[in-house]
Formats: C-alpha cells, structure tokens, sequence
C-alpha cells in the first residue's frame, strides 16, 4: 500500500479523467484515488460527481457504504484483522483484548492517530489458518499475541 | 522459502527450475514443497526457511528422507480421500501459465462447447445438473437457458467472486491457484449466451487473487482465448476484473451487480431477474466462481459423467472448506452426500486445540451451528435444508468446547447490522434489535418473555427481508438457541463484549 501522500487537486482530476469514460466508473475511479492519495479527499467528490454525471449527494453516498473507503488520511500500517466466525474459534477476541491492554490500540478508532491502525475485517479467505490478518496487504495465518507485539513494534520504530 | 532454496541452490552451483504453484488446500503441510521424481511428486513440509540447507544434504531433489519428507504427495491419505474434479489443477500447475493449463487438458471444455455450439452447451449444462455453488444452489442451466433466450444488443457474464463467507476460502485458493479455469468457464458461458462482455468482481481482502486473474486475463487474451475471437471461433469475448470495496452484501448477486454500476451496494428487489434485466439493464449470466469452474470439466467429460457423483438433486462435486479449529484444515473436494463427521473428524481430525468439539457451522455467517448429535447429516442441499441448515459455499467452521454459543448468536445478528446494504427495515432494524435481545437474554432479563420475542423477530426477517442477508440471519441465531439453550440460561455473571 502507497505511503499516503498530501492530496493534489490536480492530481486528483487525471486520476479520474483516466477511468470516467468507463462503463461503472465509481468504485475504480475511488480505488485509484485512495491508491493514490491514501484516502480519499472531501473536495474530490465534486469533481466524481461531475465526471460521471451524478449529484454530489451520491457520490458520498457511494464513498461512504463501502468499508474500504477512508475520509481521512492514513498514516502508519494498516492491519486488517479478521474478527468472523473462524477466526473467533481460533482466538481472535483475545487478539483483539490484547492490543488494547498491552498497546492500547482499539480496531477501528476513526481518532486514532498511531503508528499502525488495526480495522476490523470479516473474513480474508485464510481461514484454515485463522486467526488471519492483512498487514499493509501482506497475508498472514496463525497470528498470536508474539507476532502481534512485534508487528506493533516494529510500526513504531518506523514512525520514530 | 522459494528464495531460500534458489540461493542454497545457487550456491552449490545447482541448476534446477522452481515452479510457484498455487495451493494444494493442505494448509497444515504449508509452506509445502513438491520434488518432482521418476517416482512421483514427493512433499516437503510445512518448511522455513531455515529448512533449506538440510533439503539439500538430504537430497531432497531426488526424493530423498528428510524429518519433513512426507512421502508421495498423491498418497497423503487427505487428498488421496478426495475426487477432486474441479480442483484437480490446483497446486499442480503454474498458476499462470497458459502452456501449463492447455497441457493439464485446459480449454479441452471450451474446444468441446464450440464444436457443439451455443443451444447444446447450454443443454450439457442443464443435463449435469450443476447448481449455483455461491450458496442458492439454483440450477445454473436454467439460468444460462433464460439469458440464452433473451433478445437483446449486448449480454453481460459476471463472476461473483465476492466470497465473503468466514470458513469459505474456495473461490480464492482456486482464483489465485487455477485462474484460467475461471476464465475458460466465463468463456464457455459467453459462448452459449451470446455475451461479448464478461467481469469477475472480485472482493478487495483478496489482493492477490485479483493480481493473480489480472494477470491472467492479460495472458489469455494474449493467448487468444479472449478477444474478438475466443479460441479463433468468431465469438468476442472480453473479461475484466473489478475490484470490490469492503462490503459483504455484495456478494448477494443484485447488490454486486448495482455496485458494478458504480453505485451504493443495495440489494435490488427480484425480479426482473438479472438473467432479463441485470448488468445495466441487460439480460447477464451471473455465476459463482465454482459454478464458472465446475463447467469446463462438465464440457470435457460430458454431463452424464458429472451427474455421476452426488447424491440425489445435489449433483456433482463440492469443494469443501475445512476452517476454525480444526487440526488439518484445507480444502476437501467430494461429491456431494459425505456427512459433517466425516469431514470434520476424519479428513479434519478433529480441533486444533486438542478439546472437544462442540459445535460446526456450515455455510458461512448465515449458516446454522450444527451439535455433534447432527454430525451424521449428510451435506447436500436436501439434507442441510432438512436440519433446518443451509450448505452454502460450501465452508465448514469447527468450535471447540469453549465456545460461548449465546455471544455467537449475539455476533450473527452484529455482523447482519455492520453489513446490512439499509434497503429494507428487517434487516436494517432487525439486526439491532436482535443483538439487543439477545444482551437482555444473556444479562438474564425477562428470559422467557425475551426469548418468545427473539424467536419472533426471526420469523419476522426471515419472511420479511429482501435478499438473503437479513433472510438467513436467523438459521444461526436459532440453531444455536435450539442446539445450545444451556448456553442462554447461563447465570448472567459474564457481559457480553462489544
């Protein structure tokens, strides 16, 4: 995942001129503003909204039903952590439970401004390996508290 | 691993190629290494790194014994036990190479279903009995017959590979291992429908299998399979992949056809079925992964020779997904008909953590939780339907004696409210106040007045919703609360989390 970089209007406007002649051009246009930028900025909905000939309204509408799509700059390491069923039979609420009293990170904290932010997923298709998790993308099975500890570790070295 | 073992190699001045296959479904053996010998393939694993110099002095290359040498991999009695037809492929071959699929009799289907060209094909597949493997298990014949027969300028295929059921993992292993089967699937169903268009919307947890069938959509039309001449027959077909956006509800078939549009995944009212009026308006062909995967072996072999395998009016070959706690997880592909026990017990060999089962849960997030009393049911459509259960995609979850059955109620009706689509109030209302009941139950408040209540809020979303999201909340929210009712008339000393 591209570290996220300060948004450009301009940048913006090639990005969705790439793809808005294409047939359903919203969730790749914002796909490739979020590749792009980290997140997606406010002030580019209006410029989705008149390329694809839709209202403001709707534009936000569509950023804001899908999961994936962030409002606000990220920085730091994104861990998707998987909190369904098979993940829950192999611990993961104890993962979860873990993070916040040793680290005191809680998934999904819209304030949060750490080094590495931790987003509740359901399910990542590793399940035979669970507890899963996506680490800035990177599958990873079995994952424990140690491994846990050293990812955290590590993603505040980085941000020192 | 394999950098590992190109470095030990390069090192003692070796020379050998190595071969990145997808996987094999024997996740505890993995990372797993195949040598292949004048005896066969022979495994290695589940390796590290560090494993590599041992290999080498253990003669690995030529089969030689090692603490991690598993012998024949054909003769692993997990995959020796299986029938994998669709599988097949998967874990054997080079993931991306066109060569490698035509040499393992890929496109054999596709070559087949030109020659006996669009209404026969269709035919083929209404006669092997084949139902939509994405969890409705509606004939996918039937539907190919409907979209076949629809007049209009342009025909969409779209492969629903949203899979987003915890357990279920099929659809990736077979994107990331096998893609131009996909490929060769859609191609088929384009052919026999007359759709020039195809899109394999595919969910964005799986990086690496939309990599894996971007790359191989490249290389097919590159290869000719795709393009204005599908294998030089005339017929156009185009695919591309999209990626989807974090929201599980798009995997019911409307709602991803509405965010292929671009627009807010919300479930649309059927019908017009997508079959007459789909992907933007026009009649579409819309699959699952395995049921696009199940077809070409269908062409090949023909559609009396799938009907051979399953039981009853569940026909053919299910790849099942072992998950959770549970020793041996993987994928387990058999005809349809073996029962829970034997999957979770004898191929699965029991839980991870070494305690009992207590509980399985079949078919995903809407599936139902399954006590070991039902273990001998069957799993096929009929069967499941009858244990008031569903089969779903297939996927298979094992809880050990720790599990706390009321808090995996309260979860069923959590996950229906954080992915509820907000089109219809059942389910968008339903949702919230189930979990609430369920905390009530749970904290021991009016138990009995609670329960009656929750048992009729489930009536309520399983007639009143509109797609199967808020349909089919209530199979696990019942199963556990009549599989498990100790588990709802707890002391109340423990509050539920969240």
């Amino acid at each position: 995942m591209p570290a996220a970089r300060v948004f450009d209007i301009e940048i913006a406007r090639a990005v969705i001129d790439r793809k808005r002649s294409t047939p359903g051009a919203a969730l790749p246009i914002l796909h490739d503003l979020q590749n792009q930028f980290g997140y997606i900025d406010d002030s580019a909905l209006p410029l989705i909204a008149d390329a694809l000939n839709i209202s403001r309204a709707e534009a936000l509408g569509v950023v804001s039903f899908y999961h994936d799509f962030r409002r606000k700059p990220l920085d730091g390491r994104l861990l998707k952590l998987c909190r369904a069923e098979s993940c829950q039979a192999m611990g993961c609420e104890d993962l979860v439970a873990h993070l916040e009293t040793r680290h005191g990170i809680v998934p999904d904290d819209a304030e949060s401004v750490a080094s590495i932010h931790v987003e509740t997923v359901y399910c990542l298709g590793n399940c035979a390996l669970s507890p899963a998790a996506l680490l800035d993308g990177e599958p990873i099975g079995r994952l424990d508290s140690d491994r846990l500890d050293a990812i955290v570790a590590k993603a505040r070295e980085q941000t020192r | 691993m394999a950098a590992a073992i190109a470095s030990e190699a390069r090192r003692r001045g070796l020379d050998f190629s190595i071969v990145r296959t997808g996987s094999r479904g024997l996740f505890w053996l993995e990372p797993l290494l195949e040598v292949e010998t004048p005896e066969g393939q022979i495994g290695y694993g589940p390796l590290v790194a560090e494993d590599a110099a041992s290999l080498f002095e253990a003669g690995f290359l030529v089969g030689g014994g090692h603490p991690k040498a598993l012998g024949r991999i054909n003769d692993i009695p997990y995959l020796a036990g299986q029938q994998r037809l669709v599988f097949a492929r998967c874990g054997v071959t080079d993931p991306l190479s066109l060569d490698d699929y035509r040499r393992h009799h890929g496109l054999a289907g596709l070559a087949r279903a030109l020659t006996l060209g669009p209404e026969a094909t269709v035919e083929e597949v209404v006669a092997s009995g084949l139902r939509g493997r994405g969890g409705a298990g509606f004939p996918t014949g039937v539907k190919w017959r409907t979209v076949a027969g629809a007049q209009a300028e342009q025909k969409y295929v779209v492969c629903n590979a949203d899979e987003g059921d915890s357990g279920a993992f099929a659809d990736r292993m077979l994107t990331e291992g096998d893609p131009f089967l996909l490929i060769e699937g859609m191609a088929i169903a384009a052919v026999a429908v007359g759709a020039t268009m195809g899109y394999v919307y595919i969910r964005s947890e799986y990086p690496h299998a939309f990599d894996a069938i971007s790359r191989a959509i490249d290389q097919a039309r590159a290869g000719g399979l795709l393009g204005a001449s599908v294998l030089g027959s005339g017929h156009a077909f185009e695919v591309e992949a999209r990626l989807g956006a974090g929201a599980y509800v798009c995997g019911e078939e409307t709602s991803l056809l509405e965010s292929l549009e671009g627009k807010r995944g919300q479930v649309r009212a059927k019908p017009p079925l997508p079959a007459l009026s789909g992907l933007f308006g026009k009649p579409t062909v819309i699959n699952n992964v395995l049921s696009f995967a199940s077809v070409p072996w269908i062409l090949e072999h023909g559609a009396k020779a799938y009907a051979g395998y399953g039981v009853g009016r569940s026909l053919g070959s299910q790849p099942f997904q072992l998950a959770g706690n549970v020793r041996h997880g993987g994928l387990v592909e058999l005809p349809f008909g073996v029962t829970i026990r034997e999957l979770v017990e004898g191929f699965g060999g029991g839980t991870r953590s070494g305690r009992p089962i207590r509980a399985v849960q079949v078919g995903g997030p809407l599936g139902a939780y399954f006590p070991e009393t039902l273990f001998d049911t069957p799993l096929d459509y009929q069967s499941m339907a009858g244990a008031k259960g569903m089969l779903g995609h297939g996927g298979v979850v094992v809880f050990d004696d720790t599990v706390d059955m009321a808090r995996q109620a309260r979860f069923a009706f959590h996950f229906c409210a954080k992915e509820s689509c907000g089109k219809c109030t059942p389910c968008r209302l339903g949702s919230i106040r189930g979990a609430e009941t369920v905390d009530k139950i749970i904290a021991g408040k009016d138990r009995q007045k609670n329960v009656e209540l929750l048992r009729d809020l489930c009536e309520v979303m399983t007639d009143g919703s509109l797609c199967a999201l808020g349909g089919l909340t209530a199979l696990p929210v019942l199963s556990a609360l009549d599989h498990f009712h100790e588990d709802f008339a707890k002391a109340p000393a423990r509050v539920a989390a969240e």
